[in-house]
């Protein structure tokens, strides 16, 4: 099982490796090999969580990767890298395989001429190879290891477009942005390893409930949590998500919405004793959840880029999974996860068709397209149902779970900021939608209307697909499942004890009814057209403002970066160069010189070698004895 | 007397035999593959290695010993016969007759070298060490027509004979203190006792006369001349396996020589591989021809491996052996990828590299590799290799001499660095014509390049493999 999966995991790399050594030239062929190696990923993946569901016993497989033995008072160094199997990570690993490779039929109409397409293809790989080997890790190290070997391919997939200016900031944001959390993981999985010699999940699973000091794990809860947020840019580490949207619009899919920001809520579940064994923590990670929540998604109420909506709302729905863990229930986030990865996966592939048909990104240029592009227009609102939530559809099961488990716990405050996080939802994606599909067509000296056209089946498929699944995937976490089968989602994926599934009235009513309500408006301000939205915006010109600026937030990074960062670069600069670089230029040029010098002892004639041969043992005679007899040596 | 421990030697020795009978009958123009034979037969020891069983204590009289040491250093050996001979069986076309004797020699060469890491007795040292050298100063001579080859193996033979000299002086001295040859019986002899000048001469005057094999300053003059005189695949012959064959003389004779001579002799040999360093890096800067700057290279780790040897422990010994064999296949990497291109465009001078990269990706590409190993950078093997070594050094209390390595790893990194440079940047304008390389040298660079690599991400393995042997062979 372990081999199985190494092997779906280093498919992808290995097709990175051919495209970019072997097959570049070769567009067609390399964009095979990449579908090829992701389709047996998907396929092993599969197979190992159909294991997993017969059987959850954890496989766990691993060997001792750096090992240096303990020598008197210094303590040894032993450093394994494995592979974890268990429902988790087999659940995990098939939704990152799935998605990536739906992106990837998808991208070959979607990227279809572009220059880079094999290069495209390579990334992804690339991408791929990196997310499965963060998914399969045994430990905290490896966890690291690939975690940045994520970070380095998102940046590269953000960037794809690299002559375009905008697209190469986009990625540095992310890249730089992301570091900032990473530097938090790797302090805190370092003061694990000091505390506890091991980054193994399974050894620290069983020490750290054992462990005395909480003050020092609830340091190192806090210190790794800021990776999570870092990857799943959770407030304050959100910024580099919407302008990532820079890339090519089925990376944003793959990246955005199934797979590099599911990471954090990953490594959360995958180490969630840490996390769990200090409540105030819990706490914490809760209501960074909920702030996101609804933070993001006012945010997304004013946003006039498809994409950017898109992004904000995926903000957001990890803001949900967080609180869901948060407030104790890892069945609840992994679940929201799971159908997020659909529903979002395909409202992103849905963009990408509305963009690769217009080659417009402001929704307010375009309108009508229901009539043109009725398969993407139809599974849109088939993501955006189950997106806001409505019964019986995906997000729903997995929405209504998270509410559940906040009023269980009692965390009222918490439950309330998700229902009003629901209404805005449902809110924000219709109004997307009655502009985009059914408003009037824009004319065409505005707009791109006149020229659209639905997009090839390699586009379509996948959205298909992607829909179906947006509906039925929420299936294996309702209580329908669990009467007919005798187990559920919950029963499979859970920390301490199995969750079974129930549906309270009281929670799935008025999350039902605040979602209508939100289509329902959106219908009558965007549809219906009763009010118009500019005299709205007139309105609440402030805070129309005020959310159109996102918070300021950029405003207020960009100013710390101008006025502490810029400044304390510039006096560091000063130094490095007249003081530092003074000095090993010095240096440099010093060893250069002796070196030439040096050089000169070597004169090629044979008396002088044997001079120095037996002159050099002379010496070494006087050393040792002046040495032995008490010479200068003592 | 039961000789199945000394299988591989014996193998070796009559592998070097047939050889000479297969050349014998080869007609005139086929000679060249006696090569094809000797790798079957340098695949078959190694494989051999793997199965013949090592043995605990001294045996035929306390000279000679199986133990973890000899096995793990025979492997390396043979390892690295078996790659110079498959990078030389096109090399050697142009010796036309004598192709054939090329690889006998090589053979017999192997034989001295496994003597070498066996040896427990002056004697029997002694005896292996002249097996393994005279063949080597044969091979460096071996382009008859060309000067600096000759000139090379006029110098190799005489600076030997003096070195010799040297040993052989200290080893008498060494035997009159202590009244016999053996190890075993010298160190009982010279522990407790007085230390007499005797001791103290023979032990410096020997360990002088190994310090000549692994090439350390101050004993290190002949190999820059030698290296670039001799045949390259000689050359690699002479970094590698010569030079593995020095360090496991000196691994075992270095404790007998400590008891008696205590710190003293730690301070010797710290001072011999501090010299090596800074003197092999600093002058390699300024080389311009690539086989003379990777001698220097080599003279700067022979002085990081001194360092596995003076801090005489087990883990130090493990971590020698790992870079033995991160260094071997970093070395024949790099010569390998030599070799190709100087047929390629017939210059072994590093500014005709320029434009490597767009003529052959493969042979740039093995190159970087062993370039970034012999500096020590991630992912390549001999940042892995430097770590374990300079640990072992650090828990020996010794951190100067690590921050002194690690200062010259640095300056290292510029000579390395600069090759590299100089590969991938543009031909100077000229024909493109495609490489052809032979198939076996593609293999050996593949196999250096890809181990290179494997050694340097997951050393887990292997240095579990080192440890093992040695800890179960322990006597």
């Amino acid at each position: 099982m372990s081999t199985l999966a190494i092997i779906l995991t280093v498919a992808p790399l290995a097709a990175y490796a051919v495209i970019v050594f072997f097959t570049s030239r070769w567009k067609a062929l390399s964009a095979g090999i990449a579908i090829a190696a992701t389709g047996t990923s998907l396929a092993l993946s599969i197979w190992l969580l159909l294991g997993m569901i017969g059987d959850p016993t954890p496989v766990h497989v691993s060997m001792s990767w750096l090992s240096i033995p303990h020598l008197g008072g210094i303590r040894g160094l032993d450093i394994s890298m494995g592979v974890l199997v268990d429902p988790l990570s087999s659940l995990m690993m098939t939704i990152v395989s799935f998605v990536a490779f739906l992106v990837m039929v998808y991208s070959l109409g979607y990227m279809k001429g572009d220059e880079g397409f094999s290069r495209y293809f390579a990334y992804l790989g690339l991408f791929t190879f990196s997310m499965l080997g963060l998914v399969i890790a045994d430990n905290y190290f490896q966890t690291f290891v690939f975690w940045e070997l994520v970070g380095l391919s998102s940046y590269l997939l953000i960037g794809f477009w690299r002559l375009k200016d905008s697209a190469a900031e986009a990625s540095k944001k992310a890249f730089v942005t992301n570091r900032w959390g990473d530097f938090g993981f790797l302090v805190g999985i370092l003061l694990l390893f000091t505390i506890f010699g091991t980054f193994d999940f399974a050894v620290l699973a069983k020490e750290i409930p054992a462990y005395e000091h909480l003050g020092l794990i609830a340091l190192i809860a806090v210190l790794v949590f800021t990776g999570p947020m870092g990857k799943s840019a959770q407030v304050p580490f959100h910024v580099w998500l919407p302008d990532a949207m820079e890339g090519p619009t089925p990376v944003s899919a793959l990246i955005h919405a199934a797979t590099m920001v599911a990471a954090g809520v990953y490594l959360v579940a995958r180490g969630f004793v840490l996390f769990q064994s200090v409540p105030q923590v819990m706490e914490l990670i809760a209501w960074i959840g909920g702030f996101t929540a609804i933070f993001a998604a006012l945010i997304a109420l004013v946003q006039r880029d498809i994409k950017r909506i898109l992004a904000y709302s995926t903000l957001s729905q990890l803001g949900y999974m967080f609180l869901a863990l948060g407030a104790g229930s890892m069945s609840a986030g992994m679940f929201h996860l799971t159908t997020h990865a659909f529903f979002k996966a395909l409202l992103f592939l849905g963009a990408g068709s509305v963009i690769h048909a217009l080659h417009e990104q402001d929704i307010f240029r375009m309108g009508g397209l229901s009539k043109k592009m009725p398969v993407t227009t139809w599974t849109f609102v088939i993501g955006s149902l189950s997106l806001a939530g409505l019964f019986p559809l995906a997000g729903f099961w997995s929405k209504d779970e998270i509410l559940l488990v906040a009023l269980r716990e009692g965390q009222t405050a918490l439950f309330v900021i998700g229902l009003v996080t629901a209404f805005l939802t449902a809110f924000y994606m219709f109004r997307l939608i009655f502009t985009v599909f059914f408003g009037e067509p824009v004319p065409a000296e505005h707009g791109h209307g006149h020229q659209a056209h639905e997009s090839p089946v390699s586009m379509t498929g996948p959205l298909v697909l992607l829909a179906l699944l947006s509906v039925v995937a929420g299936l294996v976490g309702s209580p329908w499942w669990q009467a007919w089968f005798g187990s559920s989602f919950g029963s499979f994926i859970f920390f301490g004890e199995p969750e079974a599934p129930h549906l309270d009235l009281a929670v799935a009513l008025p999350a039902t009814i605040v979602a209508v309500l939100g289509i329902g408006i959106a219908w009558l301000v965007y549809g219906k057209k009763l009010v118009r939205h500019e005299a709205l915006a007139e309105r609440f010109r402030p805070l129309h403002t005020l959310l159109l600026n996102k918070f300021y937030i950029d405003e207020f990074y960009a100013l710390v970066f101008k006025w502490v960062m810029m400044l304390g670069g510039r006096v560091f600069d000063w130094f490095d160069h007249r003081v530092i670089d003074g000095t090993f230029d010095g240096l440099g040029s010093a060893t250069r010189t002796s070196g030439g010098k040096l050089r000169l002892l070597q004169t090629g004639r044979l008396q002088s070698y044997a001079l120095v041969l037996f002159g050099a043992v002379a010496v070494a005679v006087v050393l040792v004895s002046t040495n032995l007899i008490g010479g200068f040596a003592k | 007397m039961d000789f199945s421990t000394l299988t591989l030697e014996i193998g070796a020795a009559a592998l070097a035999l047939i050889l000479l009978v297969v050349g014998l009958f080869l007609p005139d123009g086929k000679k060249g593959q006696v090569g094809i034979v000797a790798a079957l037969g340098f695949a078959f020891l190694l494989v051999l290695s793997f199965l013949a069983p090592g043995s605990k204590g001294p045996f035929f009289m306390g000279q000679y010993m199986n133990d973890g040491i000899s096995v793990l250093f025979k492997q390396i050996f043979i390892l690295g016969s078996l790659l110079v001979t498959l990078m030389s069986l096109r090399f050697t076309r142009r010796f036309e007759d004598a192709r054939g004797e090329f690889y006998v020699l090589l053979a017999f060469s192997l034989v001295g070298m496994m003597g070498m890491a066996g040896a427990t007795d002056f004697l029997t040292l002694y005896i292996a060490l002249e097996l393994m050298s005279i063949p080597l100063v044969v091979l460096t001579a071996f382009e008859k027509g060309s000067m600096r080859s000759t000139e090379a193996g006029m110098k190799y033979v005489l600076l030997g004979a003096m070195s010799s000299a040297i040993l052989l002086f200290g080893l008498s001295f060494l035997y009159g203190a202590a009244g016999s040859f053996g190890y075993g019986a010298v160190m009982a002899a010279l522990t407790g006792g007085q230390t007499g000048p005797l001791v103290v001469i023979g032990g410096i005057f020997a360990l002088a006369g190994l310090a000549f094999k692994v090439a350390a300053v101050p004993f290190h003059m002949w190999s820059p001349d030698i290296y670039e005189g001799a045949p390259v695949p000689v050359t690699a012959f002479l970094a590698v396996a010569s030079k593995a064959a020095g360090f496991a003389a000196l691994l075992r004779f270095f404790p007998v020589v400590l008891v008696p001579l205590g710190l003293g002799m730690t301070t010797l040999i710290v001072l011999i591989a501090a010299l090596s360093m800074v003197l092999g890096n600093l002058t390699a800067i300024p080389q311009t021809n690539i086989k003379r700057m990777l001698a220097w290279s080599s003279i700067a780790h022979a002085g990081y491996m001194l360092l596995g040897v003076m801090v005489a422990s087990f883990a130090g010994a493990a971590a020698l052996v790992y870079y033995l064999l991160v260094y071997l296949f970093a070395n024949v990497g790099a010569f390998a990828a030599v070799t190709a291109w100087s047929e390629l465009s017939g210059s072994d001078e590093i500014s005709s590299f320029k434009g490597m990269w767009k003529k052959s990706p493969l042979i740039s590409t093995v190159f970087i590799v062993s370039l970034l190993s012999l500096a020590g950078i991630p992912p390549a093997a001999g940042f892995i290799g430097k770590f374990f070594l300079f640990v072992e050094v650090a828990h020996k209390g010794y951190l100067w001499l690590v921050a002194l390595a690690l200062v010259m790893s640095v300056v290292s990194l510029y000579y390395y660095v600069s090759v590299i440079k100089t590969l991938v940047s543009e031909a100077p304008e000229g024909e493109t014509s495609k490489a052809d390389i032979p198939l076996a040298l593609r293999a050996v660079m593949l196999v250096s390049a890809v181990s290179t690599v494997v050694l340097g991400v997951l050393p887990g393995p292997v240095m579990g493999y080192i440890r093992n042997i040695l800890s179960t062979l322990s006597s």
